[in-house]
Formats: C-alpha cells, sequence, structure tokens
C-alpha cells in the first residue's frame, strides 16, 4: 500500500494550476480530496509522474446563487454541500444524495468536483449531475468552457475534460418545487452503489407533468433513463409509474461483479426507478 | 463467601484497565517499534495460484536506491527448516514442505518468492518492482471435489495426490441400522464460504538482534508469543534460550494471529545474516493474500428422525479446504468441529468423516470459533429443515431432543461429558425477551396477505466446546503440544501485587478481568494489581491466547496461584498472632484471630515481613510468591439460544436484521461488561458470515475480494441493537465456574441469521440460500423457486419417504 515515487505541486490560484497541468501533460493528475486518487495510487494502479494538489485554492470553493443558478465551487466537500441550505433549497437531490456518499471521514474530505472528474459510473454524483442537467466549467490555457453534464461522462473514469483543464465549478439550475429522491442499493453503508436511481419529478395538477431519471452504476457512465422519463411525462396514477419503470434499464449495459450480474443490476434499476419516482411525486 | 457478593470484583463491570492508553494512542504495536538502524523488509509475492518458478534475478532491485540486500527463496530458504505443522491429526496425514518463501514452486496467489531490504519501506516496495521472476504456469487446483479425482492436476506433485487425511468417527450404534429403522431421512449440502479474518491491526514483526550475544528479540503481532518461540528456534536455528518473543499491544487476532508465519521467521533470517535489525508490517491487501483464511468446507449432512421428531442418527461427510499449505493448525480446525455436530441434542448414532483437501488457494487456518461455526452451523440448518419435513415448530423440534437440565452431568454422542448448562431456562428466556409468539403471529398475517416484504425467523440453540483443553484429550487427538496455562503472582514488598500470566490478551481485557480475580482471592484493592503478559522473558511460561481458553484456563490458574499465596501468607501469620492456622479467618485481605478481632495482620503486612524475613516461621522459604499451572479436566461448554428476526424484500432480495436476540450461558461471569463486548462482536462476526463476506477467487485462482471495498465487513450501521441477556449455570470443571464467552457469538449467530432468512421465503418455495446470502443470491433463490413452481427443495436438497430411505440403505 506505498504509491509509487511521483511529484507533487500545490497550486494557490487556477492559472497556477492549469499552467502546472499545461507543463506536466499527460503524466500530470489532479488531486483534489484524494478519497478516490490516493487509494489507486496505493494499489499502484495510477502512476502519475506529478501530481497537482489544488486543495490549497480559495476560489475553487463555496456555494452561492447567481439568478436561478446554484454555483457550486469544485473544491466544495461533501459535508460543505449536504450541509448548506442554499443546496436544499434549489438542489435537494444533490443533497440527499451526497449524504448517502461513504461515511463522515470521507465525505469531510471528498468534494463534489473530484467525484465528478473522477467519473466513477458506481459513484453517487455523477448520475444526480447528468438528473439535474448541470453544467461543468473547465478553465484551461485557452480560457474557461461550459460542459453540459450530458456530454461530460465519456466513458468509464472519462470526461471531456482535457488534460490541462481544471473543473473549477458546477453550475445547477435551480428546482426548488420539483419532488426528489435518490434511490441506492449497496451491500454495506459504506460501499459504492449496486446500483443507485436519481429521481427528479415536477409535478402538476395531480400528474408528472415532467421526470429526470439519472442511473448510478449501470454502465460506464452515469446514464439517464430516457424512455422511463418519457413514459411518466403525464402519469397520474401508481400503475402507470410502475409500467414507466419497467422500461429504467432499456438501452443498459451494466457490469458484472461478486455483487451482482447485469441480470440483477437490471432488475434492480426497475424496482428501484419505481420506488424513486414514487418518493419523488409523493405517490409512495 | 456467599454472603459478601456485593464486594466481589468478579462479577463486577469494572472499565477496562487497558482502554486508557488504548485510546489516548499511547500503544506499542509492532509497527511503532523502531530502533537505531532499522531496515525494511518487503516481499514480492506469487501473482498467479500455480507456477513453476524458472528463473528469479534479485540483482535488478540491488541497484535500485536504499536497497541493501535483496534475496530470492533459493538464497534464503536452504537454512530454514519447514513452517510447522503442530496437528497432524492422522497417523498417514500427507504433509508436504513448507519452505517460509517458494524455492520451486508457487501455490498460491500471494506465496513469497523475494525479500528486499531497503533503508526504508518506500524504498523497499518500489525496488520489488525491479525483481524479475520467470514462472511457467501450472493448473490450478480450486474445486475440492475435482481435486480428488484420479487424474486431477496436484498442488504438492510429489506427493501423488491432494488428499491431505481421512478422519472418521463412529460413535453409538452403527448409523445404517439406525436409519433403517428411521421415518424421515433428509440429507442436506452446505457449503462454507472462505472467510478473510481482518484483525484490525495488520501482522506486523521486527527482529532485532544483538550481535555480541547472538540473542535475537523479536517482537510480532502474535497471539502465542511462547509458541512462537518454540517453533521459531525450529524453523530457524536461532537456539530457544537465545530467542526472546514478545508480543506487545496487539489488535485482534480471530485466530489469525494464532499462527507461526513465513515473515516471522524470513525477518529473522534476514536480521541474522545481515545482523541489522529488520521490520516487515503487511498492507491489507497483502493480509488479504498471505494471512491464513478461515472456513471452506463442502458438509454433506443426513440426519435421521422418527416421524414423532425424536432423532435417531446424524450422518456428516465434509471435505475441508487446507489451501496449499499446512499451517499450524490447520488439519485440526475440521475435527475440533467434529465432537460439536450433535450440539445438544440425544440421538443414537452418529457418523462423521472429514476429508482434508489441497488446493491453490491461501492455506486456511483457525478463525473464531474454528470448525465449532461450521457444525453448529450444519445441525442448526438441518434441523429446521426437519421440523418443516415433520409439520413441527423449530423450537418443539429442539425441544424433543436436547438433554435435560436435570441430566448432566450428560455424556453427548460423540463422547464430550458436558459438566453443565440449562438449555431449556436460557431458551424460555430468550422466546420471552424476543416475543418470539407474537413475531409468530405477524409472520403469518403478512404471508396471508402476500407482502412483498416478508418475515422470518430463525432459531440457534448451540452449544460449543471451548477452553482448550486436557492434555490428554490432546495427545488422543495427536496434537503435538499440551492445554495447560500458567500464572504466578508476586507480592511485592509495598503490598502491591504482579500476577504474571501465560496468557497473551490482543483485545479481550485480560488484564482488567486478572486483576478481578486476584483482587478477590487475595483481598487486595483491584487498582494495587498489575498483570504482566506477552513477554517470554518476563512472562516465561504459556500457552497464550485461542480457543475461548483464557479464563477458564489461565484465569483458573490465577485463581489457584492466588489461593497458593494466602495459604503461604497465613503460615506467616499464624505464626506473628501466635496462633494456630485452624484458628485464623481470612477476609478482605485480614487475617485475624477467631474470637480475637484486635489480633490481626493484613495480606500486605506480611508481604513485607516475608521480605524482611526477620520473624518467619522456622524452615519457611523467605517468599509469599506462587506459581500454578492449571491442566483443565474437561473442555468448557458454553450454551444458549439466538433468536433472529429478519425482513426480506422479495422484490430487491436484500435481508434487513428486524431484532436480535441472544441468552448466552457462559457460567460465572469475571466482568459483564466484557462478556457483553464479547459477545455483541461474535454475533457481529457471525452475521457477516451469514450475510456479507466471501473470499471469491476467480477460475484461475486469484483473489478477486482483494480489498476491503470487495470484500463487505459490515460496520455497526449495517447492523442492529443486539438484545443480549444470560443465564447462569456454573461449570463444574474450574474453580470460577467460568465458561469460554470468546467465540460463543459467532458460533450461535450464523445459522440464526440463515433460517430467519429461509423461514421468510419458505411460503416462496425456497428453502436453501447459500451463504453469504446476498441480495442477489435471494433474488436469484426466489427466481429458481418461481420457475420450480413452489416446488419445496432446492437444487442440493432432498427429502425422503421413509420407505426410499430404506431402499437406499439397504
Amino acid at each position: 500500500m506505498i504509491p509509487p515515487a511521483f511529484e507533487y505541486t500545490r497550486p494557490t490560484s487556477v492559472d497556477e494550476a492549469v499552467r502546472t497541468l499545461a507543463d506536466g501533460g499527460e503524466d500530470a493528475k489532479v488531486l483534489a480530496g484524494g478519497q478516490s486518487l490516493l487509494p489507486l495510487l496505493r494499489l499502484r494502479l495510477a502512476f502519475p509522474e506529478l501530481v497537482v494538489d489544488v486543495g490549497r485554492i480559495p476560489e475553487l470553493r463555496g456555494i452561492r446563487e447567481d439568478e436561478g443558478t446554484l454555483v457550486i465551487g469544485a473544491m466544495t466537500t461533501h459535508h460543505d454541500v449536504v450541509r448548506d441550505p442554499r443546496v436544499r433549497r434549489h438542489a435537494g437531490l444533490l443533497a440527499a444524495a451526497t449524504a448517502t456518499v461513504a461515511d463522515p471521514a470521507v465525505r469531510h474530505r471528498g468534494t463534489l468536483g473530484g467525484s465528478l472528474a473522477h467519473a466513477d459510473p458506481a459513484g453517487d454524483l455523477p448520475a444526480v449531475i447528468l438528473a439535474l442537467d448541470a453544467t461543468l466549467v473547465a478553465v484551461g490555457p485557452g480560457g474557461r468552457r461550459s460542459i453540459p453534464a450530458r456530454e461530460f461522462f465519456v466513458d468509464y473514469l472519462q470526461t471531456a475534460l482535457r488534460p490541462d483543464e481544471l473543473l473549477v465549478q458546477v453550475e445547477i439550475p435551480a428546482r426548488d418545487d420539483w419532488g426528489f429522491h435518490y434511490e441506492k442499493f449497496q451491500r454495506v453503508a459504506q460501499a459504492w452503489a449496486v446500483v443507485g436511481v436519481a429521481a427528479l419529478v415536477r409535478r402538476d395538477d395531480g400528474r408528472i407533468a415532467e421526470a429526470r431519471i439519472g442511473l448510478t452504476n449501470m454502465g460506464s457512465t452515469p446514464l439517464r433513463a430516457e424512455a422511463a422519463e418519457e413514459a411518466l411525462t403525464g402519469a397520474t396514477a401508481v400503475g402507470a409509474v410502475r409500467r414507466a419503470a419497467e422500461t429504467a434499464a432499456d438501452g443498459t449495459r451494466p457490469s458484472s461483479d461478486p455483487s451482482a450480474s447485469p441480470e440483477y443490476r437490471a432488475h434492480l434499476a426497475r424496482v428501484l426507478t419505481r420506488r424513486a419516482v414514487l418518493a419523488a411525486a409523493g405517490m409512495g | 463467601m456467599s454472603d459478601q457478593v456485593t464486594e466481589r470484583e468478579v462479577g463486577r463491570s469494572r472499565p477496562r484497565k487497558e482502554d486508557a492508553h488504548l485510546v489516548t494512542g499511547q500503544t506499542t504495536w509492532t509497527d511503532n517499534i523502531d530502533v537505531h538502524g532499522l531496515l525494511h523488509l518487503a516481499i514480492l509475492r506469487s501473482p498467479m495460484a500455480h507456477a513453476r518458478i524458472r528463473r528469479i534475478d534479485v540483482s535488478p532491485a540491488l541497484e535500485q536506491p536504499g536497497v541493501v540486500a535483496a534475496f530470492g527463496g533459493r538464497d534464503l530458504a536452504a537454512g530454514l527448516g519447514s513452517l510447522p505443522c503442530a496437528w497432524p491429526v492422522t497417523e498417514d496425514m500427507v504433509l508436504p514442505d513448507h519452505p517460509p518463501i517458494a524455492v520451486d514452486e508457487v501455490r498460491y496467489a500471494g506465496d513469497p518468492v523475494a525479500v528486499v531490504v531497503a533503508r526504508d519501506r518506500y524504498a523497499a516496495a518500489d525496488a520489488l518492482e525491479a525483481v524479475e521472476v520467470d514462472y511457467e504456469q501450472l493448473p490450478p487446483v480450486l474445486d475440492l471435489e475435482a481435486a480428488l479425482a484420479e487424474d486431477a492436476p496436484l498442488v504438492h506433485s510429489d506427493k501423488g495426490t491432494n488428499r491431505c487425511y481421512v478422519w472418521p468417527l463412529a460413535t453409538g450404534e452403527e448409523y445404517p441400522t439406525v436409519r433403517h429403522r428411521a421415518d424421515v431421512v433428509l440429507r442436506r449440502r452446505y457449503v462454507q464460504q472462505r472467510l478473510i479474518p481482518n484483525a484490525m491491526e495488520p501482522r506486523s514483526v521486527v527482529v532485532t538482534p544483538l550481535a555480541a550475544s547472538g540473542e535475537y528479540t523479536v517482537h510480532s503481532a502474535t497471539q502465542i508469543p511462547h509458541i512462537l518461540r518454540i517453533m521459531l528456534a525450529t524453523v530457524t536455528g536461532v537456539p530457544e534460550h537465545k530467542l526472546r518473543v514478545i508480543a506487545p499491544d496487539v489488535g485482534g487476532g480471530f485466530g489469525s494471529k494464532l499462527q507461526v508465519y513465513g515473515e516471522e521467521a524470513l525477518a529473522l533470517a534476514v536480521a541474522r545474516r545481515l545482523g541489522r535489525p529488520v521490520k516487515w508490517t503487511e498492507s491489507r491487501s497483502e493480509g488479504y493474500l498471505a494471512t491464513h483464511h478461515g472456513r471452506g468446507m463442502i458438509q454433506d449432512v443426513e440426519i435421521a428422525a422418527t416421524r414423532e421428531g425424536r432423532l435417531l442418527g446424524l450422518k456428516v461427510d465434509l471435505l475441508a479446504d487446507m489451501g496449499a499449505y499446512l499451517m499450524l493448525v490447520t488439519p485440526g480446525i475440521p475435527i475440533l468441529g467434529a465432537f460439536m455436530y450433535p450440539a445438544i441434542y440425544k440421538m443414537d448414532a452418529y457418523d462423521f468423516t472429514c476429508t482434508g483437501v489441497f488446493t491453490t488457494r491461501t492455506p486456511t487456518d483457525a478463525y473464531r470459533g474454528a470448525g465449532r461455526p461450521e457444525a453448529t452451523y450444519a445441525i442448526e440448518r438441518i434441523m429446521d429443515e426437519l421440523a418443516v419435513e415433520l409439520g413441527l415448530d423449530p423450537v418443539e423440534l429442539r425441544r424433543r431432543n436436547w438433554i435435560g437440565h436435570e441430566e448432566f452431568p450428560y455424556t453427548a454422542i460423540a463422547g464430550l461429558t458436558y459438566d453443565s448448562g440449562n438449555y431449556e431456562a436460557a431458551t424460555d428466556k430468550a422466546l420471552a425477551l424476543f416475543g418470539y409468539d407474537e413475531l409468530r403471529a405477524e409472520q403469518r398475517k403478512r404471508n396471508e396477505s402476500g407482502e412483498t416484504v416478508r418475515l422470518g425467523i430463525g432459531v440457534s440453540t448451540y452449544t460449543e466446546m471451548c477452553g482448550l483443553a486436557p492434555s490428554r484429550v490432546l495427545r488422543d487427538l495427536r496434537y503435538a503440544a499440551g492445554g495447560w496455562e500458567a500464572a504466578s503472582i508476586r507480592m511485592l514488598p509495598t503490598g502491591k501485587v504482579e500476577v504474571v500470566t501465560g496468557t497473551s490478551p490482543h483485545g479481550q481485557g485480560h488484564v482488567t478481568c486478572w486483576s478481578q480475580i486476584a483482587s478477590d482471592v487475595l483481598g487486595v484493592p483491584f487498582d494495587d494489581v498489575e498483570v504482566v503478559h506477552g513477554d517470554t522473558k518476563a512472562a516465561p511460561q504459556g500457552m497464550d491466547t485461542y480457543g475461548s481458553r483464557s479464563l477458564v484456563v489461565g484465569g483458573a490458574a490465577v485463581h489457584r496461584a492466588a489461593e497458593k499465596v494466602v495459604e503461604k501468607a497465613r503460615k506467616v501469620a499464624a505464626h506473628l498472632l501466635e496462633a494456630s492456622e485452624d484458628d485464623l479467618e481470612f477476609t478482605h485481605g485480614v487475617f485475624s484471630v477467631k474470637g480475637s478481632p484486635e489480633a490481626r495482620r493484613s495480606i500486605q503486612e506480611i508481604a513485607f515481613e516475608t521480605f524482611s524475613s526477620h520473624d518467619l516461621p522456622d524452615g519457611m522459604e523467605p517468599t509469599i510468591n506462587a506459581e500454578h499451572l492449571v491442566d483443565p479436566d474437561n473442555f468448557s461448554y458454553p450454551h444458549g439460544t439466538h433468536l433472529c428476526a429478519v425482513e426480506v424484500d422479495t422484490e430487491t432480495g436484500r435481508t434487513t436484521i428486524r431484532s436480535y436476540v441472544s441468552v448466552d450461558d457462559v457460567g460465572r461471569v469475571v466482568n459483564p461488561m466484557i462478556v457483553e463486548g464479547q459477545v455483541h462482536g461474535g454475533i457481529a462476526q457471525g452475521i457477516a458470515q451469514a450475510l456479507y463476506e466471501e473470499a471469491v477467487y476467480d477460475d484461475e485462482g486469484n483473489l478477486v475480494s482483494g480489498t476491503m471495498a470487495d470484500y463487505l465487513v459490515p460496520s455497526a450501521a449495517d447492523l442492529p441493537a443486539f438484545v443480549t441477556d444470560r443465564t447462569e449455570t456454573p461449570a463444574t470443571s474450574n474453580p470460577l465456574g467460568a465458561k469460554g464467552v470468546g467465540e460463543a457469538g459467532t458460533i450461535a449467530s450464523t445459522p440464526a441469521v440463515v433460517n430467519a432468512i429461509v423461514d421468510a421465503l419458505r411460503p416462496l418455495g425456497v428453502s436453501e440460500v447459500a451463504m453469504p446470502c446476498t441480495p442477489q443470491r435471494v433474488w436469484d433463490a426466489l427466481r429458481a423457486a418461481r420457475s420450480d413452481g413452489h416446488s419445496s427443495g432446492g437444487p442440493t436438497a432432498s427429502a425422503e419417504s421413509a420407505e426410499s430411505a430404506k431402499e437406499a440403505s439397504a
């Protein structure tokens, strides 16, 4: 459990961090809260030559509101996200899902940006960010660019970030009056989700006007259950939700491990989607 | 003494003396030890399950920064003997060579192949990658049944077989005769998955040579400093009197540190060769490969009974996974279970056979309960199946067969004499605490309304044999050592007391409990007692800590030694008080003359008088210190009833434990709080086997569950609040009346949980779920039952009518 040797640097501004990453090229790796990178280093599954620690860049931390948008700095810890009243009000789904991440020790160190940039499809937050239709903001040598969540997650542990880009903030459109629920299925409290379902529901006059479903650990990236979302539109009763949820695993390609086969994961996705939507819609 | 109960230390929930230094970080874990010039050892391990080593070149590692030395297997093994197996269970057992480091062939993923020694542990870890090894892959041996086939690839080709031994036991009437008169015969196959022990402190060893005298001090995270000293002398050739072994603070073991490990021998060999102190500490993932595993058995069980539910006989055929090598007590683990399959039940015949099998996996050995959880699981599972077959409540079936409290001492079918017990009392108390009848009523209601989340109730009425062990019994079982334990008591001139014990605590609380025992017998304050342990120089005699033996053997030795001190002190007191010994009373540490209460001497005063020796009885040796060794007459037999209620979500397969009640009878209790802690931890570990933990290997023999992310150890967040209670039927085999408690919870809880899961699902056609009962496995079982159209038997289950049973046995 001893990592291979690497160079270490701790820039104090985003500009400095981006310059350092550009100099480091493909062999540089960003260290945020360290909850994913350090285990990879210790198991010698990652061999970066340079580790760029962005933990002391004040502009990367903090939460603010900006005209109907919640802006969360990439280095904001899970603990701070869970505790923040603005997150609870405008993006309750994110607060609820973040509260289920690992354990208190991890939540005090792990960060929203680190979790998203790591892009583990078994992580809880990528699917949530996808369901929230958030925008991820990156800074590179060429300046700033916004990446919609739908384009951010490219493959297993791969994002649209270029090697010299740093994720700086996440922008979430406020959805104060949407119902939400994160249904996480795990084997022990501290384990990753076998499957997770993030549901957001806007109700209008007793029916589901709009639904967004994010799936955790149902493929090499977080996914939206698009068929289910469509089928849910207009649903007024439990039976309709039940039928819609049957499509939740359509088009997914979940992995196999000792905890679950792909077939079982697909089954879980359907059951958990039904439960998550009913809870989010207050129909449960 | 019964009129002083309230003033006694024994029976009080004393906060543990050990805890202040543990919780304030003032511990000496082996890995904290630093000595001048310390070198760090790292071990390169085989990445494959079975291979021939064609070539190994450590010289590139020598060129890495900070590296002092590097050795391949051949460089080191020549000066080292085979690692010991102290339990050759049969005369013709196959005992392969077990070099501390592989020489020609690796036999499990994790087998050591090379050693690098460097100035710091980072340099050592980096340099490992420079060692070059060419392997020629050999076929892995993973399936216990296939391994016994004629043409199976061999783990040890020089032995010509993968069969390590066959150990039979047949008691009572002939089993086939009994089977013939049975109305019902049930056969089941149960699989005990492999488990990884997961002591919180990893293994670690530091060897410090004193070059001038040829002495070596070995600090090791071990349960067995005394046994380790003897065995290291044998393996390395360093004379025993030149070896000092110290077990400093040790953070848990669960049997995994009841071992003589290759790394301990390698560290000593390297320190000897270089004349420098060396340290080796495992990483968690390294420990998963190289610290011995537990369980790993296939159990074919057959039970024969009358239609009225009276047990007639039990037949058990075991295949036990030894892993690649026989370690300290590997072959004996299933044999410790052999005597426990009949459990608390009366029957006419018992037939047991265990076949030990070599595989290309990490060696197995003792893990909390060691043989007895496996036995208890098999009997308690099949008792539930038999109850269903007979249409009886599972508790009622047990009542019809258990040994009545008035029948003790009772010699059970397997030959053990249970000294005491009261199964009725423990069960009745547990049923009341649990609300058994109410839960059954709720269960019926929920089943009738076809709820998605089902309720299940699991029963486990267990006993076990522990307090290892009478030396003559060990001889009969072909175990190489005895089972005694030593204690000595030093009365210091100022009236303080040192208790020297041969037990070696690694979390149990011996310091507290031994203080309570000594304090009561000697009549000195609890805080005036210090306990010395875990250092072969300071506590030279001992058989160490395992098998729930410490209190009932070691604690009994403390008790007896303290009584000897009092007897010696009585002679001095009689002399000083000019009275006859018979006229002296001894209470609360004070000798007084009957009828003249002003004539008194405290034991502390006598300690000082003895120290000065100015006025001792003629011819008396000037000491009241005493030593006592206890060789127990019998094992101890804790028992109890555990009840578990689970809710099983039939849509997802998830099991949630709703309530858990344990009523254990561990005899007289020295410290109720410590007992409760042992029971809580034990239950948690048994639940872990039922629901969460499994060492998973792929088809190539690689450990797939190689980190704590994949091998799921539950935490408090995953467990319910346990309701624990006790009955107290004193043991008659030791002066404390105590029975072992360290393993009881683990032994009892696994079948309680699985019985509850199967009970919840039985109306849906499920009669078996393999451990660990993961959500996927429960879901699979439900699906299989649905496609079977609610047949009552799973794929491995078969119930026979009396007719077909008789045909089969004819």
